[in-house]
């Protein structure tokens, strides 16, 4: 089995590049208009003032230009996707329920393994439905809600009016309008005052149709002195057209909480990774962006943290691996709006095989803000003449009483650090392997056990047959 | 003409060997077989090349080997991969071994073991520490250093004695050490040779030390030394020579006459170039 799954690696196959049978139950035509939004709202039964939103930030989405500044996005077409399709009608209670062809996918995925081993709950995203979603109980008598974003608009219409669009509003840029006018699905997680989630909180998500956009939308709301780490893992199957992406997560950690939010993305290399990631943290408050992105055609993807209140703390660490074809876009944005806050931010990116990585990040300190620290570290390696890496740090610093520091670097792989690891019997490729581990060591050591092994096997993978 | 009738079991033959870098001559006509159990001591001044022709044995893909050869147990290993080298039973142990953070000691020490054995003699994690423990404990290194980051900010004795601990690990036939001795001090040279005299002993490991100092010789016993000089070894003899160059330095044997057998050859052809870096 591993031998098989290896092969198709080498050979350049994705490897979770199946595509299931699937018939979609619902499914809008391809491109996007007012009809395609009320379509949406109506097959989710929504309230109206979520109605409202969606077709505001329609016009938005349409008034407002491609972002010109990052990465080449020239080549999405927004009328040749479909915004929105359902495999399935409702959100299964337990595995059991799963229709088999999906549970084949998720079996691929390792999903039933990881939860048993390691996780609290799982909410698994076929496509825009949620269809498995499950909170281990001690959880739910805390008072945790942990569902997809559908059920949490249903079931407390309440908190997602009040704090929906309050982080990155639909006018931000023309993904997150985007976003807001189609999204589907994506968490809707609670956590109540003083609760500590001890395990990380997981979902999966998963584009299998065709020209299927996939714009989740995630809402994180840690009330005052709670904690609690979320999630996500990404895989999409091969296609030759392109598929897009666009999430919007929204976190609020109140005074003293502490949320974090470990992504890896690994979607197949033809898929748009365009995602809005922002969180607010008020007094005390520590929200730590975890962000790894091995896959994909282009990602544009920057984590942000507004510093709200004093002794706020934001940080994001993030890995980019871009290989041939691949451009990583990524970086961080924080924004001291108060005294006393403090921030990290720290990138790592390796380009191979052709690839381009890009850091791009934004430090703002306000002008009353005082007795302010940043430290920014950006380190880029390129391991052949094809690829190429860019940085681009922007700092905005309107008041004095501040300690910024900021570090960049790139580095080629260094011809002696190989010959040092080959004249110990490593392969060149397994010497680079091995550098290449080490570089993102300061990641890696920071995940959760499991996602570090997968981490380190997908990035071994990535790098295969990239000796040459 | 010499010809190898019979291959000697783990003999490492450097014939005539003539080497460039950046088209600057750094060995010119060395000659030297070192055999299983042997102990040969390469005593030299600095900037003579000893080092650089400890690293072309190995394989490093700056130099390229102008003219002559070297035989690894008959077979030529010229066109070989500094990998195929290690594979074979050769090691260096570097005089500045390569820093390598993010990756500990026991994690590369594991992938390099397994990497020499056959699919049925590879250790899982939790064997291959207790073997790491043990070797770690003949050489007094604390039981922490598994964990640090390979060499990444290690002291220049700890670089040493973990150059010696992957030898120990890795057990090679033939054993290149580069200036091993220097930076340490006597308690740490101490260990360090006994760490070696157990290889030779218990595992019939051939070692080429290369040195400036002849203090290391009072440890590990040299059945040969060789004088390099300028890209050559000038003279072999046995612990008398070590002797004579504590007595009276380098300079007077700079100045020696050429033995015959080294003969500097004519204007050196291109025979075999290795791989340049990527």
């Amino acid at each position: 089995m591993e031998n098989i799954q290896l092969k198709k690696k080498l050979s350049g196959e994705y490897q979770y590049g199946f595509h299931d049978d699937v018939q979609n139950v619902y499914q809008t035509e391809k491109g996007l208009d007012e009809n395609v939004v009320r379509q949406i709202s109506k097959i989710k039964k929504e309230p109206e003032w979520m109605l409202q939103r969606r077709l505001d930030a329609l016009k938005l989405f349409q008034s407002k230009p491609m972002p010109k500044w990052g990465a080449d996005l020239s080549h999405i077409d927004f009328d040749d996707i479909i915004y929105y399709a359902s495999a399935t009608k409702k959100a299964f209670e337990t595995w059991d329920d799963v229709p088999e062809k999906m549970k084949q996918t998720f079996d691929r995925l390792g999903i039933p393994e990881a939860e048993q081993k390691f996780l609290a709950g799982v909410g698994a995203q076929y496509d825009s439905e949620v269809i498995y979603h499950k909170i281990r109980e001690d959880l739910e008598r805390q008072g945790v809600v942990f569902l997809d974003m559908d059920s949490g608009l249903r079931e407390h219409e309440e908190l997602v009016k009040k704090y929906f669009g309050t982080v990155i509003p639909s006018s931000d840029n023309k993904f997150a309008a985007l976003n807001t006018a189609v999204w589907s699905g994506g968490s809707f997680l609670y956590v109540p005052k003083g609760v500590h989630v001890e395990v990380p909180l997981q979902a999966y998500f998963r584009i299998n149709t065709k020209n299927m956009g996939q714009f989740e939308r995630t809402l994180i709301i840690a009330e005052p002195g709670s904690s609690v780490h979320y999630q996500e893992g990404c895989s999409a199957p091969v296609y030759t057209t392109d598929a897009l992406h666009s999430a919007v997560v929204e976190i609020i950690a109140l005074e003293g909480s502490r949320v974090q939010y470990t992504t890896i993305q690994n979607w197949s290399n033809d898929v748009y990774n365009l995602v809005t990631k922002r969180a607010k943290a008020y007094k005390d408050a520590t929200v730590f962006w975890l962000d790894g992105n091995i896959g994909s055609k282009v990602t544009m993807k920057y984590p942000a943290v507004l510093l709200m209140e004093p002794g706020a703390r934001g940080e994001v660490v993030s890995v980019a691996l871009a290989g041939k074809g691949q451009h990583q876009d990524a970086g961080a944005k924080i924004f001291h709006l108060a005294s006393d806050t403090s921030s990290l931010i720290t990138n790592k990116s390796i380009s191979h095989d052709g690839g381009r990585t890009t850091y791009r990040g934004k430090v703002y300190v306000s002008p009353t803000a005082t007795n302010v620290k940043s430290n920014v570290e950006c380190d880029a390696l390129i391991l052949d003449e094809k690829s190429a890496s860019d940085t681009v740090p922007y700092m905005e610093i309107q008041s004095d009483d501040v300690s910024i520091s900021h570090e960049a670097s790139v580095s080629k792989l260094d011809s002696e650090k190989l010959f040092y690891l080959q004249s110990r019997g490593l392969s060149e490729e397994k010497a680079k392997q091995l550098l290449v581990q080490g570089f993102i060591e300061p990641f890696v050591k920071q995940l959760p056990m499991e996602y570090a092994v997968e981490l380190n096997r997908l990035v071994d993978l990535e790098m295969e047959g990239s000796v040459g | 003409m010499a010809i190898t009738l019979t291959a000697e079991k783990n003999t490492l033959q450097i014939k005539d060997l003539h080497a460039s870098v950046e088209g600057k001559d750094v060995l010119k006509g060395v000659n030297l077989t070192l055999r299983s159990g042997e102990v040969h001591a390469l005593m030299g001044p600095n900037g003579s090349g000893k080092s650089t022709l400890s690293a072309i044995v190995m394989g490093h893909p700056k130099y390229a080997v102008e003219k002559g050869d070297i035989l690894f147990n008959g077979e030529s290993i010229l066109s070989w991969t500094p990998e195929k080298r290690a594979l074979a039973g050769l090691f260096l142990a570097f005089q500045y071994p390569a820093e390598v953070p993010g990756v500990s000691v026991a994690n590369f020490l594991r992938t390099a073991y397994n990497q020499l054995q056959p699919k049925e003699r590879q250790l899982p994690v939790f064997k291959f520490a207790s073997l790491l423990d043990e070797k770690m404990k003949e050489l007094l290194i604390p039981s922490h250093f598994a964990e640090r980051y390979l060499n990444d900010g290690f002291s220049g004795g700890e670089k040493k004695r973990c150059e010696i601990l992957q030898m120990a690990i890795l057990k090679p036939k033939i054993a290149l050490m580069d200036e091993t001795d220097s930076g340490l001090d006597v308690d740490a040279l101490r260990i360090v040779a006994e760490g070696t005299n157990r290889l030779v002993q218990q595992t019939g490991l051939g070692v080429l030390l290369v040195t400036h100092y002849p203090r290391i010789l009072q440890y590990v016993k040299p059945h040969f030394v060789h004088l390099f000089v300028n890209g050559r070894i000038v003279k072999t003899g046995g612990m008398e020579l070590a002797e004579e160059v504590e007595r009276t330095g380098y300079g007077q044997l700079e100045a020696a006459p050429t033995p015959a057998s080294n003969a500097p050859a004519e204007k050196a052809t291109k025979k075999t170039k290795a791989k340049q870096p990527a």
